[in-house]
């Protein structure tokens, strides 16, 4: 089968517009949660969140183009423009046929759905526009990013909740290694800061209310967390057999070895205490790279900053490296760009890329005393540069779903 | 406004046009690039500025925007 290598790269984040202004603000430990501005959040239990900031997508597209886009479209044309520019793909170099689009998403047009819903209750069926279900469709993203890029391949959106990124690129991964495609376009996009949205997870007691620190409010491991602080972005990043990418000349930024996907069969949004579900999918990562545990420095936590995750995933690492588990490199890229939803495998698997290819591993800010239960090493003290060989990405989701991806530093 | 600068309006709006090319007697599919969706769509908005209702049939006949302007005029 072939071997599949990253030969692009986006991040359209609350931290930053494009992948280096991300990569930049990450390293530095810079937060960007800030109050809720998005829509008026009075009355609301949490009213803060790390909200894209200054983006006009009329750079990326028309006018009347971007008016026919819910804004997690936006974001996706906007962070698949990026990458190709960064892969340096264009229809001379690569059969368009060959690459698809594999993009996450959790929710997809929720604003959309508010929106329409408000005027039908208003002003009745006749006032819902046709664009109500373009606009909405969580595959969409791939449909746009389709017509804006002219990539004709597989063309779909995986739904897992949080871990819609981490699965869309596994199987982005597996498309390539079955000669469905020679590249894919992957990664996750999520924008759903909506009152629905945040009604809802606030009725689950899943937010962060600590309302008067908002760049404090997203504190993973910490033993003061009280939630997850709701995100929005774009992560995306292309996948290329390793013969495509050479015939290309293309940059390697990394190579993906192994994908594990897995359920805890256990209950709709709590994770299986035990950390059982979660450690059946890391080691089936590991399984198909035909990597030890021991071999594996680094890995890019889901760490949500909720009571449960935070434990139950630390528990699970233990559980599947052991001793080794002390010498690992952890990091909770949500402790600054919030918790992205459906976009956060597709943004902290670009970012644990970029840990591979500069040999630099960004800190978990706002851990300032570990949970009791949390001993790992979570570089709670700021970025690290060391070598890396191997990265683990991690995300879970509501259901009980399980994605991880094994990244590996490129050798030829 | 008149009834001709507030269509003038809508089209430059919800067609993403500049307004040089809203002459009155351009076609909306053939001259403005309009496609289906977006004819349902600038249906809607005019009976929502002018509060009328324009019937699928009729939609069907109004291809300029003179068309447009004289079945406002005619139902207001």
């Amino acid at each position: 089968m072939p071997r599949v290598v990253v030969t692009g790269l986006s991040a359209l984040t609350p931290i930053g517009n494009n992948l280096e202004q991300s990569w930049e603000s990450l390293l530095a430990g810079k937060s960007g949660v800030d109050h809720l501005t998005r829509f008026d959040c009075t009355g609301f239990p949490s009213r803060i969140a790390a909200q894209v900031k200054d983006f006009d997508p009329t750079s990326y597209m028309s006018a009347k183009e971007a008016k026919r886009m819910d804004r997690f479209c936006h974001l996706g044309v906007a962070g698949a423009r990026m990458l190709i520019q960064d892969s340096g793909l264009t229809s001379d170099n690569m059969d368009m046929e060959q690459c698809g689009v594999l993009l996450g998403c959790g929710l997809g047009g929720l604003e959309t759905i508010e929106e329409f819903h408000s005027k039908l209750l208003k002003s009745g069926p006749r006032r819902v526009s046709p664009f109500y279900i373009p606009l909405l469709i969580a595959n969409m993203v791939a449909g746009q990013i389709s017509i804006a890029t002219g990539v004709k391949g597989p063309n779909l959106v995986t739904t897992s909740a949080c871990a819609s990124g981490m699965h869309a690129i596994g199987y982005a991964f597996s498309d390539i290694m079955l000669g469905r495609a020679r590249a894919m376009i992957t990664g996750g996009v999520e924008s759903t800061i909506t009152p629905m949205a945040l009604s809802g997870f606030s009725a689950m007691k899943a937010l962060s209310t600590r309302n008067d620190d908002p760049q404090g409010a997203s504190r993973p491991f910490d033993k003061d967390r009280d939630g997850f602080v709701i995100g929005e972005g774009s992560g995306q990043m292309l996948l290329e057999s390793l013969d495509s990418a050479r015939e290309r000349g293309a940059r390697i930024y990394a190579e993906v070895v192994g994908f594990g996907a897995s359920a805890d069969a256990f209950h709709i949004t709590a994770p299986d205490d035990s950390g059982e579900g979660m450690a059946t999918c890391m080691k089936m990562a590991l399984r198909e790279a035909g990597v030890d545990p021991e071999q594996v420095d680094h890995i890019n936590a889901h760490g949500t900053s909720t009571y449960l995750n935070d434990i139950t995933e630390t528990r699970a690492i233990k559980e599947v490296f052991g001793k080794h588990a002390y010498d690992i490199l952890l990091t909770a890229n949500k402790s600054m760009i919030g918790h992205t939803l459906g976009a956060a495998g597709g943004i902290e698997g670009v970012f644990s890329t970029k840990s591979l290819y500069h040999g630099q591993v960004p800190g978990t800010i706002n851990l300032d005393t570990a949970d009791a239960e949390c001993d790992l090493d979570y570089c709670g003290h700021g970025s690290v540069t060391r070598h890396i060989n191997y990265a683990l990405c991690n995300s879970f989701g509501f259901g009980g779903t399980n994605g991880c991806i094994l990244f590996k530093k490129f050798e030829e | 406004m008149s009834v001709e600068q507030k269509v003038k309006e809508i089209v430059v709006d919800q067609l993403g046009i500049s307004a040089d090319e809203v002459k009155p007697e351009a076609k909306f599919v053939e001259d403005l690039g309009a496609d289906s969706l977006d004819l349902t769509e600038l249906i809607m908005a005019m009976e929502e500025e002018f509060d009328i209702e324009i019937d699928d049939e009729k939609a069907q006949e109004l291809l300029t925007i003179q068309a447009v302007v004289d079945f406002i005029k005619a139902n207001q």
